[in-house]
């Protein structure tokens, strides 16, 4: 699994950091998304599918490849 | 057929106070796109099923500017605070990022993980005044009002002792019944309070949202007083009014479901999903979500037409069996994790993690601090917020 993240579409709700601490964090200056990985762990590629579901600005795409 | 059909006015109302209006089940299978009559005489469609309302929250096609032709003006009063209102709550991109970007930095998982003890704090204190009230004090008046208005003006670095006056300009502002002359004067006078804050923050800066936002912000040109003044209404009125009724609405629901209760008292981790949980059940932002098509456009097989408005029942989406399987089930151990309770696309709430922080810390504490928390009336005596923009109970007394 890959993530990638759009930060120019980003509105910085904070959801992909509740679901997914270990994949996502946020920016201190404006509270866009960082991408801690882009290849999570096996153990956390569940709750970073849930963040990219979640994600209201649909700024988070996973790759299955 | 359609002919045949009664006319549905919306609002619509409810017959049980926990669920939406008995009709949106109907019409999410039937007529998923519906039309429906506002009180002047316009008829935006009504959108129910998860998916459809998620497209079009999603698409930036759709406007959620209230000046627009064909945007849905649900109560009259309501219209004349929407058709004034500068927040970034009411543009479209690319307006809206700009604006929004100047606050995302106070609301992120970490600056709130920061602001946990001092909710604590306040939780603590509110609940140990509040067992000292009389049996039946009101909940709402002693404990789900001060608490987010004491935690938004805190971060704002507005006067908690003021909280009297915007309470009653938040109530005339989102109320059914308010007239546009007294939401007028209500907007005026709230401006010119805040305009008085602002001033204030110029002359002396302190640690707090607004003082910040006037040194990085208004000082060097990149938002006009009146914009500013604008999103200093937003983040107050959003942020006491919405979870001040899910606090309360959350407390009703959870004694009123004695099994679900018991559960999170004995399994605390359980407390965010259920969280999520009542946020979905609850959904409090009960009219709207509203668009406007600003070109014809095709939703799931549907052709809104340029200027056409459109109402997403949140608490129709949060309904959806598709979704949510035996949805009129409040269920703490249900995956809940997708309602749209906050809104979707780009306007989704930007206090949300506040919001469940706040929730989660009530809900943690207050019925282990209080175990005999309970009802101190009927059930069929409370007062329900059928009658505001915001849903809730206008009162809860309780005993304990």
């Amino acid at each position: 699994m890959r993530i990638t993240v759009n930060r120019l579409r980003c509105i910085a709700a904070g959801q992909c950091v509740l679901k997914s601490p270990h994949v996502f964090d946020q920016d201190k200056q404006d509270g866009i998304v960082v991408l801690l990985t882009e290849n999570p762990a096996p153990e956390f590629e569940a709750s970073a599918r849930l963040a990219a579901r979640v994600c209201p600005s649909e700024a988070i795409t996973v790759h299955d490849e | 057929m359609s002919q045949t059909v009664a006319e549905l006015a919306y609002p619509m109302s409810r017959t049980k106070p926990f669920n939406p209006p008995d009709g949106y089940a109907d019409l999410r299978e039937h007529e998923p796109f519906a039309r429906v009559r506002l009180w002047d005489g316009t008829y935006p469609y009504l959108l129910t099923k998860f998916d459809d309302i998620r497209a079009v929250l999603s698409n930036p096609q759709f406007s959620c500017e209230p000046n627009r032709e064909g945007f849905p003006h649900v109560f009259e009063g309501r219209m004349v605070a929407d058709k004034a209102d500068r927040s970034f709550l009411r543009l479209d991109n690319p307006e809206h990022d700009r604006l929004r970007r100047m606050v995302t930095k106070e609301f992120t998982v970490r600056r709130i993980e920061q602001l946990t003890p001092r909710i604590e704090e306040s939780v603590d204190r509110l609940i140990t005044q509040y067992c000292q009230l009389p049996q039946g004090a009101d909940f709402v008046e002693h404990f789900s009002a001060p608490l987010p208005t004491e935690i938004i003006t805190f971060l704002l670095g507005i006067p908690y002792e003021d909280h009297a006056f915007f309470h009653e300009a938040t109530r005339i502002q989102f109320g059914s019944k308010s007239t546009p002359a007294e939401v007028r004067k209500s907007l005026d006078d709230l401006f010119g309070y805040l305009d008085a804050l602002i001033t204030r923050k110029e002359r002396e800066p302190q640690d707090d949202i607004v003082s910040r936002l006037v040194v990085e912000q208004l000082k060097p040109g990149h938002v006009d007083r009146l914009t500013l003044i604008n999103i200093v209404r937003l983040l107050l009125s959003a942020g006491h009014q919405t979870t001040q009724n899910m606090t309360a609405l959350g407390v009703l629901t959870l004694l009123q479901h004695p099994d679900q209760l018991a559960l999170i008292k004995s399994n605390p981790e359980m407390i965010p999903g259920a969280v999520e949980e009542l946020l979905r059940f609850s959904s409090v932002l009960h009219v709207g979500a509203r668009r406007v098509a600003m070109e014809d456009i095709d939703v799931n097989g549907k052709l809104v037409k340029a200027g056409e408005g459109v109402i997403c029942s949140i608490p129709a989406a949060n309904r959806d069996p598709d979704l949510f399987p035996d949805p009129d089930k409040f269920d703490v151990e249900r995956d809940a994790a997708r309602h749209v309770a906050f809104g979707f696309g780009i306007h989704q709430c930007l206090g949300q993690v506040l919001a469940r922080a706040e929730l989660r810390i009530v809900y943690g504490s207050l019925f282990n601090r209080l175990p005999n928390l309970r009802l101190a009336v009927p059930f069929e005596k409370l007062r329900f917020r059928h009658d505001m923009f915001v849903y809730g109970v206008h009162e809860l007394p309780l005993a304990w």
